[in-house]
């Protein structure tokens, strides 16, 4: 096979300063350090995703930018702003919105009761005009409006933990791992939905998964985090054709 | 596969259910028998003897064959047959649980204008207020718990501690310093809801277990400084003599009152109005706990406290301010648990630490759980069916001609009760309301069928 594979371009907002940048930083969980001082940027309009193997610290690394838990030393800056020691919900009001690990959703609330929290921020003021956009990105969602969210399938409460983030209006989505335990056909729809944000809304990704292929072809730039060290760094393109990357994350599957 | 063969046996089987009904006994037998049978009473010299009562061990087994017999005969196959038919059959009996709340409501409201009819004043003072006045102080207490335990999942097994604080804010101020009801109900409110965020506060991080343990412990505390703190309490003698509600000064229910209301309305003198009086009173402060429960519940706040017991760390990623949603949580339940302790203490017209046990607190919890966590129709229905039942209890005159004169059916309330609990969790795992309203539609109101949209399907 050629190493000619499709990637994104960089985005226009590439040069100016990061809209999310974490600097140094280290993260406890006890006495256990899970990230041993990490820097990532994010810059505006990018799509920023992180890949490495299970327990390298991910998940970890997008719950410190979200204050829970917090980084001991370093900083993690948001629009210019330090959000290093603000509480999570002071975090998420700076419009930063996440589909977390274990996608989190309300299991017995209605799929339009889920988005409804999603839109707290604003006090449902827009609620209408983006429950609209939500179906028309996820007509799953639609059809399933008034089912609880804890009978959803896997994918569809994938589909849904994506719209409640993005039904808060969020200049920065963190994603993790959206594509865990879906078939191809819902993580090209999935990634489908994200590129389709980035593209057309501009919306700034910071995306953690597993599935790197479909992750690197999808960023503008990726981190490879090992033993909580980012170890590498580059844009998508560079990162697939590297040959440790593709020793360690991409031979053995996911084409 | 013929189809036939998968059919459940409709009919009954008599032969089968006779020798159930036989083993039921011997088991019976062997249980009671000895548990029952044999009684050990000190005779004159002091000596134990044993007495045989093998009467009652007769009829506890009869009771057993025959009602193992007719269950296995009859209404199993009667439920089997109704499962299978249960399909388009439940959609015509739904006009009575369609109209469920107005009629419920309608019978509320006129319940004591039809006791009254039916028995007259004298007779009526006994159910209007053991039961409907008894029934509706749990039912609201059951409402104002809802909101911490059914609607935000904080469990919190010392609600009564707010029961109480309601209780001797009104005891204290009305008959120290003469202030009426309508000023206290509110101060009690919010003296109890003061409460709430004191004890709120520290038990802001603590979950599950060990926020039950810690609002335990707190519902104990306040009762033993009822009991201590005498100067002001009392202690376990208690407060008496609480001045009666009156309608605002202008009626009052004090004979010797020259506005006494059977001089007012020129009735012959009755302690009934009294209690029909209150009964509206509590009647109406349910309703309003329950009328702002529901407005809540389409509020950010209402909203943000159902989602809180679903998920703590999603809420607080999705800007909710978590704290502050548990603190609003713990002062509205604690206020309305005030109200109720502040009527509780007009209608006793005596309040004692013996009132606010941990058993009532239990008693609540028990009633919002098995009201299915978080409906008010639910809360309602198990309020009545605990509450009435305890107390139709002490009415079952007929049980003593059964298990002897000193058969007193009172000891037996919490066995009973629990029994029940248990009953009612087996047939209903999630409460008598299980299904949690949704309060967000779509506009457009597209034509998904309701059946569609029930849990289990998807
Ligand atoms: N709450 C916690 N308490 C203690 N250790 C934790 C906690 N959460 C994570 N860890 C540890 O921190 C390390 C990083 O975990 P993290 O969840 O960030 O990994 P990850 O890269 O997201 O892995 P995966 O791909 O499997 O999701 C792991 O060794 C994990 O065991
Ligand atoms: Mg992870």
């Amino acid at each position: 096979m050629t190493a000619v594979i499709e990637t994104q371009d960089m985005p226009v907002g590439h040069q100016g300063p990061p809209l999310l940048s974490v600097r140094g930083v280290k993260t406890y969980y006890g006495n256990i350090i899970a990230l041993k001082g990490v820097d990532v940027d994010v810059h505006p309009g990018e799509i920023v995703t992180l890949i490495g193997a299970n327990g390298a610290g991910k998940s970890t690394l997008m719950m410190t930018i979200f204050g829970s838990p917090q980084a001991r030393t370093g900083t993690v800056t948001f629009d210019g702003r330090d959000i290093t020691r603000m509480p999570t919900h002071e975090i998420a009001r700076l419009r930063i919105a996440q589909s977390p690990e274990g996608r989190r959703i309300f299991p017995r609330m209605t799929v339009l009761e889920n988005l409804q929290m999603g839109a707290s921020l604003d006090n449902l003021r827009y609620f209408d005009e983006d429950v609209e956009r939500m179906f028309t990105l996820f007509p799953r969602l639609k059809e399933r409006a008034a089912q609880r969210g804890g009978t959803l399938s896997g994918g569809e409460q994938q589909m849904l933990a994506i719209a409640r983030a993005l039904m808060a209006r969020p200049r920065l989505l963190m994603l993790d791992e959206p594509s865990l335990g879906l078939a191809p056909l819902i993580v090209k729809q999935i990634f489908d939905a994200i590129r389709d944000l980035n593209r057309n809304e501009g919306l700034t990704v910071f995306l953690v998964e597993q599935n790197a292929f479909h992750a690197l072809k999808l960023a503008h730039r990726g981190y490879v985090m090992v033993n909580g060290l980012v170890t590498m760094s580059g844009t998508g393109k560079e990162l697939l054709a590297n040959p440790e990357v593709r020793a360690a994350y991409l031979e053995g599957g996911h084409h | 596969m013929s189809a036939e063969m998968e059919r459940p046996v409709a009919g009954p089987n008599y032969a089968a259910a006779a020798r159930d009904a036989v083993l039921a006994g011997v088991i019976a037998l062997g249980v009671f028998g000895p548990l029952i049978g044999f009684k050990t009473e000190q005779n004159m010299n002091n000596q134990l003897v044993v007495e045989n009562r093998w009467g009652i061990v007769i009829v506890i087994v009869a009771i057993v064959v025959i009602g193992r017999f007719l269950l296995k005969a009859f209404v199993f196959p009667a439920l089997v047959t109704r499962k299978a038919n249960a399909g388009p059959a439940s959609t015509d009996e739904s006009f009575f649980k369609r109209n469920f709340k107005t009629i419920g409501l309608a019978f509320l409201l006129l319940y004591p204008v039809i006791i009254v009819s039916m028995l007259g004043y004298q007779q009526s003072i006994k159910w209007v207020d053991n039961f409907g006045i008894q029934i509706l102080i749990y039912v609201m207490l059951g409402w104002g718990l809802n909101i911490v335990v059914g609607l935000a999942g904080l469990l919190d097994l010392g609600y009564v501690a707010f029961y109480a604080v309601g209780a001797y804010s009104y005891a204290l101020l009305s008959s120290h310093f003469g202030f009426s009801f309508w000023l206290l109900l509110p101060l009690s409110g919010i003296l109890a809801a003061m409460w709430g965020v004191i004890l709120g506060f520290p038990v802001l991080r603590l979950r599950g277990d060990y926020l039950a343990i810690v609002t335990l412990a707190f519902g104990e505390i306040i009762r033993l400084v009822l009991i201590n703190w005498r100067e002001v309490t009392n202690g376990s003698a208690g407060i008496s003599s609480i001045p009666k509600v009156d309608i605002f000064g202008w009626i009052t229910f004090n004979v010797a009152d020259p506005t006494y209301i059977g001089k007012i309305l020129d009735l012959p003198p009755s302690s009934a109005y009294y209690k029909i009086f209150l009964y509206y009173l509590i009647l109406a402060l349910a309703l309003f706990t329950a009328f702002v429960t529901l407005r809540l519940r389409r509020l950010p706040i209402g909203r943000a406290w159902e989602a809180l017991r679903e998920d703590e760390v999603a809420c607080r990623s999705l800007g909710i301010n978590t704290t502050n949603t548990k603190l609003t949580a713990f002062a509205l339940g604690a206020m309305f648990g005030g109200f109720a302790g502040s009527f509780f203490a007009a209608r006793q017209g005596f309040v004692s630490p013996e009132s606010f046990v941990f058993l009532e607190s239990a008693v609540i919890v028990a009633i919002v759980v098995l009201g299915g966590m978080g409906s008010m129709v639910g809360v309602a229905i198990a309020a009545a069916a605990m509450i009435g039942g305890t107390e139709i209890l002490r009415e079952l005159s007929f049980l003593k001609a059964v298990f002897g004169p000193e058969f007193n059916p009172d000891q037996f309330r919490m066995l009973i009760f629990g029994l029940a609990m248990v009953t009612i969790m087996v047939w209903k795992p999630r409460g008598f309301v299980g299904n949690r309203e949704p309060t967000a539609f779509l506009h457009e109101k597209k034509s998904v069928s309701g059946s569609l949209v029930q849990e289990g399907h998807g």
